[in-house]
């Protein structure tokens, strides 16, 4: 298929990966890589983590050293946003201005979703992408009486982690009965909240925000739950999941839900595919249309969508990753591999629950779908090439690992 | 072809041991051991992959 140009919106991991993918594939028209934020591409792992700690300056997060940025000769774009694209006339709306596009890319991601109100309240901060590291950094840095993390998410565990670790006073609150508990289960949730309370974070769950109260200055000063309590707060955090940035493509002709429409393939529309956190797709391993926000299907998905768009339909592969992520709490390493649910059958095969060590396999249907592993990192990654192999579940618990 | 890697950045995450078992081990003692430092060259883009993967990017090449 003989492309001349290919255009990329989105200059994040899924992008810049793609970008490489296509280059390693001898693509050698144009590339356009559009990235609505200032910075070159960086890794954002490190935001909650190092970079909010204050250990790492955010050279250290660069995705790709500038000599091969330099090999990949690209036509970079910072600070530019895609503003509406039209699949009839191929036509892609930057604040640029207008251009064709030959084959189009979408990884344009997703962004924070937050509380009524909030937008407007000093002290109030969401967590996505450098400049937010860098406020909140710097607001953490004048030593706060208390923070408030709003969800106790991946994001939200993090950055009371991070918190703890510089020894501020962290409340966090949770609307569910346990943290993750609709991801990983009761069980396993319930070991989340323990580990968060031995690090003294004042863990409130099954109860929402009712609002945010301001003391007069524009700045929060207080958080009322819906059972009535009320948190001095001189920081709130909101960590309550992203919605997927869609709205410039309303009206294109391609298919919107929750995300970009693909086929099994990632195709989105003859030219156009998509990548990361903004994409829906069908995964035939687990006959299920997903939309998956991890670091490593970023990648992995940039990777394929980029083939993709070189790739004749009949020789096209459907993508269908076991899903894998970490999440670094404390002294923890949390990693899940797989798909699972809270209503799957779950069996520690090592180390126990008490100890916060341990590897957790998740089944269904008699098949192995998911593992769960507290600092078991060997383990995660061995059974997750038993979920890409189909192994069963009783196989799974017997094998010697 | 050289594997290094920097033991201050890996946190064991064991992606490029589930790329290429034959080269990197996790350990139970949740350390990562490196089997094989010289891969052959034709095995370049299992390795690309691992340092690609690697979620602390402690992975590199040399030649």
């Amino acid at each position: 298929m003989a492309r001349q140009s290919i255009h990329i919106v989105g200059a994040s991991l899924a992008g810049i990966r793609a970008a490489e993918a296509l280059r390693r594939r001898d693509f050698r028209g144009r590339i356009v890589l559009i990235g609505a934020e200032h910075q070159l591409p960086y890794d954002r792992p490190p935001l909650s983590k190092q970079v909010l700690a204050g250990n790492w300056d955010t050279d250290r997060i660069q995705l790709t050293k500038p000599e091969k940025l330099e090999e990949l000769d690209l036509d970079l774009r910072l600070g530019v946003s895609a503003t509406g694209f039209d699949l009839d006339s191929r036509t892609l709306s930057t604040s640029d201005g207008a251009e064709a596009v030959d084959g189009l890319l979408i990884a344009a991601g997703a962004r924070c979703r937050t509380l009524p109100g909030a937008e407007d309240l000093g002290g109030v901060h969401v967590l996505r992408d450098l400049d937010q590291a860098m406020a909140l950094r710097a607001e953490l840095d004048e030593g706060p009486k208390r923070v408030v993390v709003v969800g106790a998410g991946f994001i939200g565990a993090e950055v009371a982690a991070t918190c703890r670790e510089r020894e501020l006073a962290v409340t966090m609150i949770e609307a569910l009965p346990t943290p993750l508990g609709r991801v990983l289960g009761e069980q396993m949730g319930e070991v989340c909240a323990e580990v968060h309370r031995q690090h003294g974070v004042d863990l409130r769950t099954n109860v929402g925000v009712d609002r945010l109260e301001t003391g007069g200055d524009g700045r929060v000063a207080k958080v009322v739950l819906r059972d009535g309590a009320e948190i001095d707060a001189d920081i709130v955090v909101i960590g309550i999941g992203v919605t997927p940035n869609t709205e410039w493509l309303e009206g294109s002709g391609l298919t919107l839900d929750n995300g970009v429409v693909c086929d099994a393939t990632l195709l989105a529309a003859p030219g156009v595919t998509a990548a990361g956190d903004i994409t829906r797709w069908p995964n035939y391993r687990f006959d299920e249309v997903m939309r998956v926000e991890h670091w490593d299907n970023a990648i992995e998905q940039g990777i394929h969508a980029a083939e993709r768009l070189l790739t004749d339909d009949l020789d096209a592969q459907p993508f269908t990753p076991v899903p894998w992520f970490w999440s670094d709490q404390y002294d923890r390493k949390i990693q899940l591999a797989g798909r699972v649910r809270p209503d799957d059958d779950v069996e520690i095969v090592t180390g126990t629950l008490e100890e916060h060590r341990f590897a957790a396999l998740y089944g269904r249907e008699g098949k192995l779908v998911g593992v769960l592993g507290f600092n078991r990192p060997r383990h995660v990654m061995q059974y997750k090439t038993m979920i890409e192999n189909g192994t069963s579940f009783t196989d799974a618990i017997a094998a010697e690992v | 072809m050289k594997i290094v890697v920097d033991f201050d950045l890996c946190e064991s995450n064991a992606i490029c041991m589930q790329i290429a078992p034959d080269v990197f081990e996790v350990r139970d003692d949740d350390f990562l051991y490196v089997l094989n430092e010289n891969p052959d060259e034709s095995d370049r883009g299992r390795m690309e992959e691992c340092v690609q993967r690697c979620p602390k990017q402690a992975i590199s090449l040399e030649d």
